[in-house]
């Protein structure tokens, strides 16, 4: 089986107005760089994002909600972006924030065929408004529902042609999570190779999962924070 | 008043070097951004803590040196970090399976507000900033243990240890011990328990920059440093 695709571009070219979009990474790290450029290239409107992070002013994800873009946005951190942050408190995009592993486990959820779920996090909070509250053994949890996308985007370090991948180090995150829950699920790779190449012992994310796989010609993988011995540079 | 004339700097040093009292040999330990970042800084060298950063790691690592950072190596606050032997890498849904399933021994983690019944505030602030509370809600949900890191007071002297928070809650009744410059105090059922004070620092100092009412624990002693 072969789900190489050329280019960024051409991977994304059916994403159309209003599509709903899972975006892999952690604020600048592990991020699809490529597919965000082809995205913002293509410009379609109305989007529905989900992502951890929105990334920074003028990278990552950000760039995506400074094209105008998005009109909702599903993620558990604002921190580093100051658009998104004054968007919010002006009411020009409409933002879903949830907690960390509420939202981890939603996307795991919905690419596991587990409709809702009940969590500790959240209890007593703002995030429990309007939901289900059920005490088990004396504790009470809130019902979250799972969450899918017609896309999801994500980045890995190896891939093959058949779509199994590889990540490395922290650059994880929620690309596993994500690759299970699209509908049509694309990964851009550093490193492209022949079926056979990788050890099944290593796949991280087995091939079915994945639709549309690319070789990233280049990516910058920007450093948010540089911290060095001795303090930032 | 006779409170310490302290610099930021200088209380934040105090307050992660007490903090780190509180951890014992073999504790699995998610530390959060700003003040609870530098417990790291304190712990003894013979002491065995394995550093959990929720984006996916165990065992995180001393800063890189110049030229040898990767930037698929950050910890929660986007910072560049290294590996240590016996580090592991994970997924977030793996990562929060971990914190919620009670797996993690110690949560220490900053705040702007803590109140009397131990709930805690950090993440925004109506109509003025909005950061977000990314991992917070899950690691107060479920570590072992949560411990608040933070100065007494904010920038403009304000109480941050209330009666009741008026922020948006990150947790609501789960805080165990709040630290900060001037002492360590302890939300027990009966209230707010002030357990050690520091170096100088009177009841009567410490109460009055707090306006939760604190209850002096019978073997209130100096702080730990």
């Amino acid at each position: 089986m072969n789900k190489e695709i050329a280019t960024a571009e051409e991977a994304i070219a059916d994403i159309r107005d209003g599509a709903s979009i899972m975006i892999g990474g952690f604020g600048l790290c592990g991020i699809p760089e490529n597919l965000i450029a082809a995205l913002v290239a293509s410009g379609p409107r109305k989007l529905h994002t989900i992502s951890n992070n929105m990334g920074v002013e003028g990278f990552g994800i950000g760039l995506i909600l400074e094209a105008g873009m998005i009109a909702e946005h599903t993620g558990s951190y604002v921190g580093e972006n100051k658009i998104m942050e004054r968007m919010i408190l002006a009411g020009e995009l409409k933002v879903n924030l949830v907690p960390q592993g509420t939202l981890a486990e939603q996307i795991r959820a919905g690419g596991a065929g587990i409709p809702a779920f009940y969590t500790p996090t959240g209890v007593g909070t703002m995030v429990q408004e309007g939901k289900e509250v059920r005490e088990f053994d004396g504790k009470k949890y809130l019902m979250e529902r799972a969450l899918k996308a017609d896309f999801a985007l994500i980045k890995a370090w190896r891939g093959d042609r058949a779509g199994n991948l590889v990540y490395r180090k922290t650059a994880q995150s929620f690309n596993p999570v994500m690759a299970p829950a699209g509908q049509i699920t694309i990964a851009e790779v550093d490193e492209l190779v022949e079926i056979g190449e990788i050890n099944p012992d290593q796949v991280m994310t087995p091939g079915i999962y994945v639709d549309r796989i690319f070789e990233s010609p280049f990516s910058e993988r920007r450093i948010e924070r540089l911290m060095v011995r001795g303090g930032e540079k | 008043m006779s409170l310490p004339n302290l610099t930021p700097e200088l209380r934040r040093q105090r307050i992660a070097a007490r903090v780190v009292h509180e951890m014992n040999q073999g504790y699995y330990v998610n530390l959060g951004i700003g003040i609870p970042t530098l417990v790291a800084n304190f712990i003894p060298p013979d002491m065995e803590v394995v550093l959990q950063s929720e984006n996916g790691m165990l065992g995180t690592g001393p800063y890189p040196e110049l030229g040898q950072q990767d930037a698929d190596l950050i910890n929660a606050g986007k910072e560049t970090i290294t590996e240590i032997p016996g580090s592991s890498f994970f997924s977030a849904a793996e990562s929060f399976a971990m914190i919620r399933g009670g797996h993690m021994d110690l949560s220490i983690l900053g705040a702007m507000q803590v109140d009397e019944e131990g709930s805690l505030a950090n993440w925004m602030i109506p109509g003025k900033l909005v950061r977000g509370m990314g991992g917070a809600m899950d690691l107060v949900a479920a570590a072992k243990r949560v411990i608040v890191a933070m100065e007494h007071s904010t920038k403009t002297g304000a109480p941050k240890i209330l009666k009741k928070c008026t922020l948006p809650l990150t947790g609501y009744q789960v805080v165990d011990t709040i630290v900060t410059e001037l002492g360590v105090i302890h939300v027990r059922d009966v209230g707010l328990v002030l357990a050690e004070l520091a170096d100088g620092v009177t009841f009567d100092d410490i109460q009055g920059v707090t306006e939760a009412t604190l209850l002096a624990s019978p073997g209130l002693r100096e702080m730990k440093g």
